[in-house]
């Protein structure tokens, strides 16, 4: 019988990187992710699964952790929040240009600067335009439920080895810090070092008896192979856009307007879209679960049906202008809160009437 | 049915961890629930606040703007989530630390003197659980059962023994409001 | 005697090690980079080590060094070397990792990775090429740079007023309870060769019995960036970096009451 458990978002993280068999997590704690650590010390996985647990002395460190574990072809992770995530920058670019997997969870606060511990997401920019220097992609998860935060532990990592590119689950304060319940995946067996090898031929992980050697780098000085290199990230990128886009839609059927949101916001609105329904005015949601690649074919097929698009989120309009690119010739307005304010479902439709004064 | 719940005081009220069991027992009761804290340095001793919704349908807003039931725990928590509960809500204080009473005549007002009752059971650690009681005398959501099930469920092993303590709080509670 | 009589096998007495790869090297003649390598080489083959060997390159002029040495390479973001081999050796704690860095990565970008490595007691190997300068990028000066010395960012000298003082960052790390052993050495004559070698197989050897982390320092030239003849560098170095960096053994083993 499947077990029912009620726990923060944070946690939940650190119970579903366990049961999934993940070999290794290196952090730092900073609010309002730090319950990842706790909760995985608190639980010793290293007693039972023999999943390394280690506190770094700094992001950059652990992110470098991340690094040289993910180029033995371990599955390896780390989590922190916005600033300690401008910190890791260095580390994602690296993983990204060496083509190695791992799982990078961002429970978003408030910026810029030390800005606020309150919920934000101020770093859609950075999770999905590349964040760190040079040309690359990661794959952005945006969970909306604690439930998702369990399960894109797995999908995360399962993408990241599928396509050797990072991922990343872009969460936000609220879908961290709030209790709700959660169903457990099995747990798995780590993969054995055997393992291991057969599926990352490229690691390096000692030379085993093979009858080369591996190695893991990012440079490549000879412009003409490094532009070979960057055609081949780019190809990756592409088939991950034609293959892994994910979104869930709500009333989009017979919806004269669209809100777009993601994480926790998107379920604000779906309840500012039900009393709006209830009040005759047809809004229909799309909630993008991968920011990175973006849903934008699905919002260009809903958007010439819509008299206008709002997008709803926790920052000063980030990506209302990938909403904007996909929705040429449709009105598409942002509404959004900072600082580590959390609009209520109310403001949302106050926000949709104000933009589309017919609704007042 | 659906509740939404906001429980307000200062930090160290219990005000999270009251909240916490009210969730459990939503749990227990197989109903959906939320508990969306207020965190941060306030949970050190200025004021704290949990949503909690209990339903029998999926729950979306973790975040709302007004309330079927509030239980306020200081003035701060009162003056601020007084216009908040829904008309014909429910809204229970405790009298003590409150010099500005709720005047609002279309919800229904519960004061509880949840600290004396603590006293009287020789725990002031059991001021929430009085209040919890309070609320579920008013507001039926959650078995009481439910709410020790969810008690021995989240209470390390080591605390188990104080489960028929908070129990009797509990049922004080209930007994408080009319 | 004829050629052939003199080339056979009980006449050789030395060959090329086996792990070094055909690569030609970027080392400049005279680079101390060359001999280390060799060494290392040398001892990975000799100890049994070629199929358990994690090597992590630094940025610097051994960014390249897994061009030269036939195991398995990971390439570290500048200074960050311990962190990689920190999580290489965890996840893989019966393989021989080892970090290969030099002053700037390990004593200027990098100090927060390398004390918090050492003082975790990671069960690692470093090795410390310390030639006082920044070879890679053109002669800049490093931590380790000596007061007075000219290099490219300190035309005139390092003063202690602009710059502050030459880092010994291995006496530091000898402090920490993390570390096993910790030594410095040089590669100038072939009696230090010798004792550099049995210094790295010392480490090499800690780190297979997880002793902790191990720190082998080798006080280097860099003839380009000192602007010398290699003679002159070796020569330079002993009048002048032995004065700062004497060699020899910093710390044998762990505290044992710990």
């Amino acid at each position: 019988m499947e077990e029912v458990r009620l726990m923060k978002g944070n946690e939940a993280i650190a119970h579903a990187a366990i049961r999934y068999g993940c070999d290794g997590y290196f952090g730092y704690p900073i609010t309002p992710q730090s319950e990842v650590l706790e909760t995985l010390a608190e639980l010793k996985p290293w007693e039972t699964t023999g999943m390394v647990v280690l506190q770094a002395e700094s992001e950059l460190a652990a992110i470098n952790m991340v690094l040289g574990g993910a180029a033995t072809g371990k599955a390896v992770m780390t989590s922190s929040s916005s600033p300690g995530v401008s910190l890791k920058q260095e580390g994602i670019s690296y993983l990204a240009a060496s083509e190695l997997p791992a799982l990078i969870v961002n429970v978003m606060r408030g910026g810029p600067g030390l800005g606020t511990i309150q919920p934000s997401q101020g770093d859609y920019f950075q999770a999905t335009k590349g964040g760190g220097h040079g040309d690359y992609h990661l794959i952005v998860l945006s969970p909306a439920t604690v439930q998702e935060m369990t399960d894109f532990v797995g999908l995360g990592f399962d993408l990241a080895f599928k396509y050797r590119t990072p991922a990343m689950i872009l969460a936000d304060g609220v879908v961290g810090q709030m209790m709700e319940k959660v169903v457990l995946p099995e747990q798995r067996p780590r993969r054995t070092d055997e393992e291991v090898r057969r599926q990352c031929p490229w690691a390096a992980c000692g030379r085993g008896g093979r009858d080369h050697r591996n190695v893991v780098t990012s440079l490549e000085l000879d412009s003409a192979k490094m532009e070979v290199n960057n055609h081949r990230f780019q190809e990756t990128y592409r088939r991950i856009e034609e293959n892994e886009v994910r979104y869930q839609e709500y009333f989009t059927d017979d919806a004269e307007y669209l809100i777009v949101a993601f994480g926790s916001v998107a379920r604000i609105c779906l309840k500012a879209i039900e009393d709006a329904r209830a009040a005759g005015i047809k809004i229909g949601l799309l909630r993008p679960i991968t920011l990175w690649p973006f849903p934008s074919r699905r919002i260009a097929e809903l958007a010439p049906r819509m008299r206008g698009i709002l997008t709803v989120e926790l920052n000063a309009g980030q990506m209302v202008e990938d909403v904007r690119l996909a929705a040429p010739g449709v009105d598409v307005f942002h509404f959004g809160r900072m600082g580590g304010m959390v609009p209520n479902p109310v403001e949302v439709l106050d926000a949709l009437k104000q933009h589309f004064t017919e609704l007042q | 049915m659906k509740e939404e719940i906001v429980i307000a005081g200062f930090g160290g009220q219990g005000v999270l961890s009251m909240g916490k069991i009210l969730a459990y027992a939503g749990l227990m009761d197989n109903l959906e629930v939320t508990w969306m804290p207020s965190y941060g340095p306030e949970q050190r001793g200025g004021t704290a606040n949990v949503t909690v919704i209990l339903s029998d349908a999926p729950i979306s807003s973790p975040v709302l703007d007004s309330y079927d039931t509030a239980v306020v725990l200081n003035q701060q928590s009162l003056d601020k989530f007084e216009s908040k509960v829904k008309p014909g809500g429910t809204l229970i204080y405790d009298p003590s630390g409150i010099h500005r009473l709720p005047a609002r005549t279309d919800i229904t007002v519960v004061p509880v003197d949840a600290m004396t009752a603590a006293i009287e059971l020789k725990n002031s650690k059991t001021y929430n659980m009085v209040l919890l009681g309070a609320l579920l005398a008013k507001r039926p959501v959650v078995d009481i059962d439910a709410v020790v099930r969810g008690l021995r469920k989240t209470l390390p092993e080591r605390h188990h023994h104080l489960i028929p303590l908070n129990e009797e709080a509990l049922r004080k509670g209930m007994t408080l409001v009319g | 005697m004829t050629k052939e009589e003199i080339i056979r096998p009980e006449n050789k007495v030395y060959s090329r090690p086996e792990l070094l790869t055909d690569n030609y090297t970027h080392y400049c003649p005279g680079c101390s980079h060359g001999v280390v390598h060799k060494i290392i080489a040398e001892l990975i083959a000799e100890m049994g080590l070629t199929d358990i060997t994690i090597g992590i390159a630094p940025v610097g002029c051994a960014v390249f060094a897994y061009n030269y040495i036939d195991v398995d390479w990971i390439e570290a973001p500048h200074g960050r070397a311990p962190a990689l081999a920190t999580a290489a050796s965890r996840l893989n704690p019966d393989r021989m990792v080892f970090t290969y860095q030099g002053d700037g990565d390990l004593a200027a970008i990098g100090t927060a990775e390398t004390i918090h490595a050492a003082n975790r007691g990671e069960n690692i190997t470093i090795v410390f090429i310390n030639n006082a300068i920044y070879g890679m990028t053109g002669g800049q000066m490093a931590p380790t740079t000596l007061l007075g010395m000219k290099t490219a960012t300190t035309p005139y000298g390092r003063r202690a007023d602009l710059n502050g003082y030459p880092l010994p960052i291995s006496n530091i790390l000898a402090t920490l309870d993390g570390t096993c052993y910790v030594t410095r050495q040089a590669v100038h004559t072939a009696a230090a060769v010798r004792k550099a070698k049995s210094a790295i197989k010392k480490a090499f050897e800690n780190t297979l019995a997880k002793r902790g982390t191990s720190v082998v320092e080798i006080v280097s030239t860099c003839n380009s960036g000192w602007k010398m003849t290699p003679a002159q560098s070796n020569e330079w170095m002993v009048e002048h970096m032995f004065e700062k960096y004497p060699l020899g053994d910093l710390k044998t083993q762990k505290d044992p009451s710990l």
